[in-house]
């Protein structure tokens, strides 16, 4: 499988890095600075109310990262145990300024569904109950790569709940292996999916009722 | 009753589908009937693009931006610092 061959290379391009870092190897770390540091702040910023705290927390992860590097056992990828630490300690901070973040597929929004159930011929419909009323529109799909349409898509991402948005950045944004976004955020592969899926069936509903409207 | 060709799947039920499909763990059988489902369904095949188009643009979104200076400098500092330097 591609994503379990994904997630052995990735393994085996940590333990050298692993290695510098130990040996206090300053481009080793700056490297992986370079590679994770935005990506952090994002990811942190949807659990927290204010980029300045996403900073903090990004930090105090840094420090974390520094403090247990000698005993990380290489048994997830180094990044997804990076993001592990963050997590922890963005819902912390979360929580102790009043807001408690739940991960699970139980959020709000649980069993809503793909698409808006009126886009479907209704269950009386004689012969093709459950069947598109009127096919998707399809996407101008060079047109989703402009800058314009990629803010839309951030935005969308941006206003998922916690735990859709943290698995969407980092499967579909950052392009980690589910196993990886499992070790992360302490998910089961089942739940992981779930939340994709909802994160996926809401920005797609988003981008949908954008292009309509240029169409317009 | 006999059938000639299986029930085929309704789209309500294909569109929760679609992730499990895109991800490779639809067991065998599911697998076969999705696919199946998108042979006489132009609906579908549309919808599943819009997903796979949309998964390619969210990928367009991943960019590492430079860290501030003042950052840097303070994290090599505790980085020198965790090494006993």
């Amino acid at each position: 499988m591609p994503a379990a061959a994904a997630e052995l290379q990735a393994l085996a391009q940590d333990s050298p890095l692993v290695e510098a870092l130990r040996a206090g190897d300053e481009r080793a770390f700056l490297g992986l600075v370079g590679s994770l540091h935005s990506a952090m702040i994002r990811f942190a910023r949807g659990f927290l109310h204010s980029h300045a705290t996403a900073e903090d927390v990004v930090q105090d992860t840094w420090a974390v990262v520094l403090e247990d590097i000698d005993r990380f056992e290489g048994r997830s990828t180094l990044r997804s145990w990076i993001f592990a630490i963050l997590a922890n300690l963005a819902r912390t901070r979360a929580s102790r300024d009043g807001r408690a973040i739940p991960l699970s597929a139980l959020e709000p929004d649980q069993g809503e569904p793909a698409v808006d159930p009126t886009e479907f011929l209704p269950p009386s419909h004689s012969r093709w109950a459950g069947h598109w009323a009127k096919w998707p529109e399809p996407w101008p799909e060079e047109q989703l790569l402009s800058r314009e349409a990629l803010a839309h898509v951030r935005d969308a991402i941006d206003r998922l709940p916690a735990g859709q948005r943290a698995v969407i950045q980092l499967h579909d944004v950052e392009g980690w292996s589910s196993q990886e976004v499992c070790e992360a955020l302490g998910l089961s592969d089942v739940n992981q999916r779930v939340l994709l899926h909802r994160a996926r069936s809401r920005v797609r509903r988003e981008i949908a009722r954008h292009v309509e409207r240029r169409s317009r | 009753m006999s059938r000639a060709l299986p029930a085929d799947l309704d789209c309500i039920v294909a569109v929760e589908q679609v992730t499990d499909y895109l991800e490779g763990v639809l067991p065998l059988e599911a697998r076969t009937e999705f696919e199946q489902h998108l042979v006489t369904c132009p609906g579908c095949v549309i919808y599943l693009r819009q997903v796979r188009a949309q998964v390619a643009a969210s990928g367009k979104l991943a960019e590492p931006r430079p860290v501030a200076e003042e950052v840097t400098r303070k994290l090599l500092e505790m980085f020198h610092a965790s090494r006993g330097g």
